[in-house]
């Protein structure tokens, strides 16, 4: 596993559905976080160099290298914080408002 | 230990019994920070562990707070804790026992009963695990050093079992027990070994299957996990009965599960104590008997689960329950009386009980004191109908009190 | 000496350790656990007290951390941690970190006793304050590590008082002070720096260290996406320090470039909105003494 997956959550019926104490499994996630926008990041990947200092950089670990050496956003994760724009030193990310990115 | 008798037999303390008997049981970890008179069980510890003879890590920790939360740092990965205090320092645990306790982590801890300041008292009493009460730990009383051996082998069987998961702790009457030397049986390391299996729980962290620990919950989950806890410690009562008949068969000794009743089949007066002061009060109903009373006792051992189908069988059809409580909730009355009471009001007839608040910073309690207390059951019945009786009394006070 | 690779942006493993977590957008708390993991590995256990960093991650049934993490008491960090390296040590588990993430609470404040506690047990762990100056998950009210000068929820500016009347509590060099293995201050300003220290704090065989300066949008009342680039402006004009200490010995790690940009950086932030000339000269002259002194000491 690369990253805590998207694991698919049944609602205890039975209270032997809940796991022994508050102890459950590391990694596992049922809701995503792209809500939580109003911008989003969008990369050109003809100005974008590899250097990567925007996946160094993002709190929520929504960027990734590509294998082309250039960057991908999850935007099921990315909050649109901006981070990634303010700090690549190419301006190779834009900030677009979530309607119109549409 | 200090003075060796046979192979097996030695007279020691009754701290010295509990330090004997988590060597037997082999924690990889222990942290404890001394208090009085809790120290000679840390002590003790430490010297094992220098010496080699327990090959546990002894962790100094600066506090109780520590103390606790370091033992449930080593739960917590699978290792099996001990930790022992008394007094103030289990008051300075208090966060980290319900902690422990909500966290399934089986850490079992030896708490020497002492009084809680203001004032400043070293000397015995119940307040203090009383108030923890609720923490959501098994409190078990013990009566003498060689129970409170046997009791802390126990309890690493019964906390650890699958079906209990829930933390233990071992109270001794703070000097009486823990000061006092008796002759005690020390049991074989290898019968030791069958008796208590090697802590195995799925609820800890590993590489093979990582674990979130300890995690917070909405109000949509968190009283399932609540009600976990309370069926956990209900069910604890079977495996508590089963572990010492267990410990019967291996060792020859058991002491009657949740509670010990002497002479309560045909008894008219039934006292019901804990701890350390059930022995006094033996002796005091054997006196009594003499003389024809029908005298009865129940010594409570645990107050965690409660006992309370148990104490109905005991004390279903007595005339008059006494309670003896080294506590007192200010403001109402002894915690273990009002236990009792809640037992017995599921049945319907009503028993004529009262409270007595003894021993209270180490105040003494005389076998006089205790016929005393009898004497009180049987008047009561007497005058029982005018309910013209105080249900709350203190025993052996120094002075006049109004009331 | 052994040669070790140095981690950086290009050959970090590309493993997510902390995601999917709930932490505001652009938050520096995050941003420090989610390296550190990255630096440490799988083979990691780690603990972290009531706090920003365990509120947002471990919310039933959403789990962030990929590897094992338990939340500790909020005053028993430093103990939980001792605990669980003597568990791991006795079942044989030598080869793997214990970290705990505490905020500056968490740290410097409640949580002190049980760190300076295990530091002097020369425990195997690794202690990792996030400082984003204030207990923020409670509503930003002032801590121990809170500025002169920051107004929050419980050091409000009004005519009296301009916010936090104290200035930070000196917690590096009180770490210090225990003779650790290792310590260091960082920002999440200075990525690689923090990286560094991140991985020598790996190697120590004692305790180890690391104060990190993490910036907070919502408690600080910044915009979101200069979270990083305010960090490093923090250390650039002396707010905070980048230092080491190893070997008994202190390490100024960057000098002091921008002392003007000192007042800027103030007034960029909603929490230092209301400061006047006078107060920043008290932030100034706090700032000049302490650099000064740090120079003169381990310059
Ligand atoms: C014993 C105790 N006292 C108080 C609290 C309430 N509390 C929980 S988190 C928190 C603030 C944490 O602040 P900090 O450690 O700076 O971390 P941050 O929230 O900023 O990440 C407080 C006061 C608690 N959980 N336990
Ligand atoms: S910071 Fe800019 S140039 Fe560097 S990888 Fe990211 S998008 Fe590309
Ligand atoms: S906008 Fe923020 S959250 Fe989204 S990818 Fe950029 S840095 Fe990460
Ligand atoms: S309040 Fe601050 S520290 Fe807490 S999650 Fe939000 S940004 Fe991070």
């Amino acid at each position: 596993m690369l990253k805590p997956e998207i694991k698919n959550y049944v609602t205890p019926k039975h209270i032997r559905d809940y796991p022994t104490g508050p102890s459950f499994e590391a990694g596992h996630l049922v809701s995503i976080n792209a809500g939580w926008r109003t911008f989003k990041p969008v990369v050109d990947i003809n100005v974008c160099t590899g250097c990567y200092q925007c996946y160094l950089l993002c709190s929520d670990g929504a960027i990734s290298k590509t294998d082309n050496k250039k960057i991908e956003f999850d935007y099921s994760f990315c909050k649109g914080c901006g981070v990634c724009a303010h700090e690549c030193s190419f301006n190779a990310i834009s900030m677009v408002k979530e309607e119109l990115a549409k | 230990m200090k003075t060796q008798m046979s192979k097996q037999k030695v007279f020691i303390s009754g701290d010295e019994a509990v330090a004997l008997g988590v060597r037997l049981a082999r924690p990889h970890v222990i942290s404890a920070y001394p208090i009085t008179p809790q120290t000679i069980v840390v002590e003790r510890l430490s010297e094992m562990v220098e010496d080699g003879s327990l090959k546990a890590r002894y962790i100094h920790v600066e506090s109780e707070h520590s103390a606790m939360s370091a033992a449930m740092g080593a739960s917590a990965v699978g290792a099996r804790a001990f930790t022992a205090t008394s007094s103030q320092g289990l008051l300075y645990m208090a966060e980290g026992m319900h902690y422990a306790s909500g966290g399934r982590m089986p850490i079992v801890m030896m708490n020497a009963n002492r009084s809680l300041a203001l004032p400043w008292s070293i000397f015995g009493d119940h307040r203090d695990s009383l108030s923890m009460l609720d923490s959501g730990w098994i409190q078990v009383y013990v009566e003498d050093a060689q129970e409170a051996l046997d009791m802390t082998i126990q309890a690493f069987r019964i906390a650890e079992d699958a079906a209990v998961l829930t933390p233990f702790m071992i109270n001794l009457d703070g000097f009486i027990l823990t000061h006092t030397y008796e002759i005690v049986d020390i049991p074989d390391q290898s019968k030791v070994d069958s008796f208590l299996p090697v802590f195995k729980t799925p609820n800890k962290m590993s590489l093979e299957k990582p674990k979130s620990m300890g995690f917070s919950t909405s109000p949509a989950d968190n009283m399932e996990f609540k009600y976990q806890q309370h069926k956990a410690m209900l069910d604890a009562k079977d495996i508590i009965h089963s572990v010492d008949n267990k410990f019967g068969e291996i060792f020859g000794r058991s002491y009657g599960g949740m509670l010990d009743s002497y002479y309560c089949e045909d008894a008219d007066y039934v006292l019901v104590t804990a701890g350390s002061v059930t022995g006094t009060a033996r002796i005091a109903v054997d006196n009594l008997r003499s003389r024809g009373i029908k005298a009865g006792l129940i010594k409570l051992r645990y107050l965690r689960p409660f006992p309370d189908e148990e104490l109905r069988a005991a004390a279903g059809d007595v005339k008059a329950i006494g309670v003896l409580d080294k506590d007192i909730s200010f403001g109402y009355e002894g915690t273990i009386f009002t236990n009792v009471n809640s037992a017995l009001a599921h049945l319907s007839i009503r028993h004529v009980s009262i409270n007595f608040i003894a021993g209270l910073g180490g105040r003494d309690i005389s076998i006089k004191d205790i016929e005393g207390i009898y004497q009180d059951l049987e008047e009561a019945v007497t005058v029982g109908k005018d309910k013209s009786f105080a249900k709350v009394r203190y025993v052996n006070m120094g002075v006049e009190i109004d009331g | 000496m052994v040669d070790i690779k140095k981690i950086t942006a290009k050959n970090m493993t590309d493993k997510e350790f902390f995601f999917g977590h709930k932490a505001c957008a652009g938050c520096g708390g995050s941003l420090a656990v989610r390296l550190a993991m990255k630096v440490f590995g799988e083979k990691t256990f780690a603990a972290l007290p009531a706090g920003c960093m365990s509120a947002v991650g471990f919310i039933f049934p959403q789990m962030a951390f990929l590897n094992n993490a338990i939340i500790s008491t909020f005053p028993g960090t430093g103990s939980m941690l001792s605990g669980m390296r003597a568990g791991l040590d006795a079942l044989g588990f030598h080869d793997t970190h214990v970290v705990g993430f505490a905020g500056d609470g968490g740290t410097a404040d409640i949580g002190l006793q049980a760190l300076s506690g295990a530091i002097d047990r020369r425990d195997r762990i690794i202690y990792i304050c996030y400082d984003n100056e204030a207990y923020m998950n409670t509503g930003v009210q002032k801590s121990g590590l809170t500025p002169y000068g920051t107004k929050t929820t419980t050091s409000p500016a009004g005519k009296n008082l301009s916010g936090a009347v104290t200035h930070k509590k000196n917690l590096f060099e009180i770490i210090a002070a225990h003779d650790i293995a290792y310590a260091a201050t960082a920002s999440v300003g200075y990525p690689q720096d923090y990286l560094n220290k991140l991985s020598k704090a790996a190697r120590v065989k004692g305790t180890s260290y690391i104060h990190i300066y993490a910036t907070c949008p919502t408690g600080w009342g910044i915009s979101t996406e200069t979270s990083v680039s305010l960090a490093k402006e923090a250390v650039d004009c002396g707010l905070w320090y980048l230092a080491e200490y190893e070997n008994s010995t202190f390490k100024i790690n960057r000098k002091l470039t921008k002392p003007e940009l000192l007042k800027e950086h103030l007034l960029k932030q909603g929490r230092f909105k209301h400061l006047k000339d006078e107060d920043i000269k008290v932030i100034e002259s706090e700032r000049d003494r302490k650099w000064a002194q740090m120079m003169e000491k381990w310059g």
